[in-house]
């Protein structure tokens, strides 16, 4: 199995005794779009930054491509592509200025692939970074990152305020990326809406620790959304629970024990969880 | 292809996709030696993961129902469609005794047991 990225006990501290990052491992094949979820101030950040070199860890080793980042950095920096929430981006300059700038750090930039997506996106170059929207400061960032043909897309929340149809369009976009051979995609968001119709894997990250890291259709399969009248709730089968809500006289919970739950609490009703329920429920843990 | 998963459905989401190809290359909407989709169209096309439609065809690749060749794609393994066919028939037989045991131990007899297989067919329209 060739893996695109692997991080190894990766940890860090901003300040003294609070680790931000509290040593994790993190493992993604090639060929796989990764979805990185979990609150804000959970580490996704930190993690990505960690993984770019924009932060120093304490602890930890990071492999992309197979090879150490720290020794490659060159090689490696040429074959990832960047997409940031509030941008990389110089405010002042021209969309052309700044594509300049950006071309001239990678050595397979690509400029008509650049141009094909400046006209698909419906971008002019003659306006100012700071006169676009947010849309299309988004699809600005993504038309820079995929014009030197690389082979890993890094994204930190590129959707985020961004409206459902913009969203549609970034899917695609990842869709038509992710379909040539040996491209990977991992990018951390709130939206896991986005998730339920894009990621073939999940990593969950709660507090600084992994809290999952799974094919997106076997974490859904495992675990189901149950509901039914309180009475049948027993101090055992409470313990079936990631998650539980009682309510007056009824109960919602989340359950990593599907077959279990279906087998031995018949009366309640099993519903096919989303990411978002998943998510949740692990979070108030 | 027409494959359609369900998210309302019991059955795991990689029991489906593995079912309904199955199926379609059991009844010959995808002929022998046809090329599949790519795992990655078929992810795309289908909403599942990658992950989960490689499993898929690694055990429809180990039932034999397709053959994998290094580099060109998964195709519908055609000289097999008859033992496949042959195996199912088996199932049918098996199921068939099972429920001939059944109604004998109840004193089904021979017109009533009929008479629901008739119904079964018509409800099917054949």
């Amino acid at each position: 199995m060739d893996y695109a990225l692997e991080i190894k006990g990766l940890e860090k501290c901003y300040s003294k005794g609070n680790k931000v990052l509290k040593g994790i491992d993190i493992k993604i094949e090639e060929g796989i779009v990764a979805g990185f979820i979990g609150m804000n101030g959970a580490g996704k950040t930190t993690t990505i930054k960690s993984i770019l070199g924009l932060v120093v860890p304490n602890a930890g080793e990071i492999k992309i491509f197979g090879k150490s980042f720290k020794e490659n950095e060159k090689e490696i920096k040429n074959r990832i592509g960047i997409v940031f929430d509030n941008g990389y981006l110089y405010e002042d300059l021209k969309l052309s200025e700044m594509k300049q700038i950006f071309a001239a750090a990678y050595t397979k930039w690509d400029e008509d692939n650049y141009k094909k997506y400046i006209k698909n996106f419906n971008l002019n170059e003659k306006q100012k970074v700071k006169e676009l929207s947010k849309g299309m400061k988004m699809k600005f960032s993504l038309a820079l990152a995929l014009s030197h043909h690389a082979d890993l897309l890094i994204m930190d929340e590129p959707t985020s305020g961004l409206d459902p149809k913009i969203r549609k369009e970034f899917l695609d976009i990842i869709r038509e990326f992710i379909i040539d051979v040996g491209k990977t995609v991992f990018f951390s968001t709130h939206i896991t809406t986005d998730l339920d119709k894009i990621a073939d894997q999940i990593i969950m990250l709660n507090a600084g620790e992994v809290i999952f890291n799974k094919d997106k259709d076997i974490l859904i399969d495992e675990h189901a959304l149950v509901k039914g009248d309180k009475t049948i709730l027993t101090n055992d089968n409470r313990k079936w629970f990631v998650a539980l809500e009682e309510r007056g006289f009824s109960f919602e919970g989340l359950t990593n024990q599907r077959e279990r739950v279906r087998q031995e609490m018949k009366q309640a009703l099993c519903e096919r969880p989303t990411i978002e329920d998943i998510m949740v429920a692990y979070m108030g843990r | 292809m027409n494959i359609i998963i369900s998210n309302s459905s019991d059955i795991p989401i990689y029991q489906q996709l593995k079912n309904q190809i199955k199926e379609a290359i059991l009844s010959g909407e995808i002929r022998d030696g046809e090329l599949l989709p790519s795992i990655r169209n078929l992810a795309n096309e289908t909403r599942v993961s990658v992950l989960t439609t490689r499993r898929a065809y690694d055990e429809l690749e180990a039932e034999g129902f397709i053959k994998t060749v290094h580099g060109k794609g998964s195709f519908a393994a055609s000289g097999n469609l008859e033992l496949l066919k042959e195996a199912r028939l088996k199932q049918v037989e098996e199921k068939l005794i099972e429920a001939y045991n059944i109604g004998r131990a109840i004193g089904v007899s021979k017109e009533d047991m009929r008479t629901m297989m008739d119904i079964l067919f018509e409800e099917n329209g054949r």
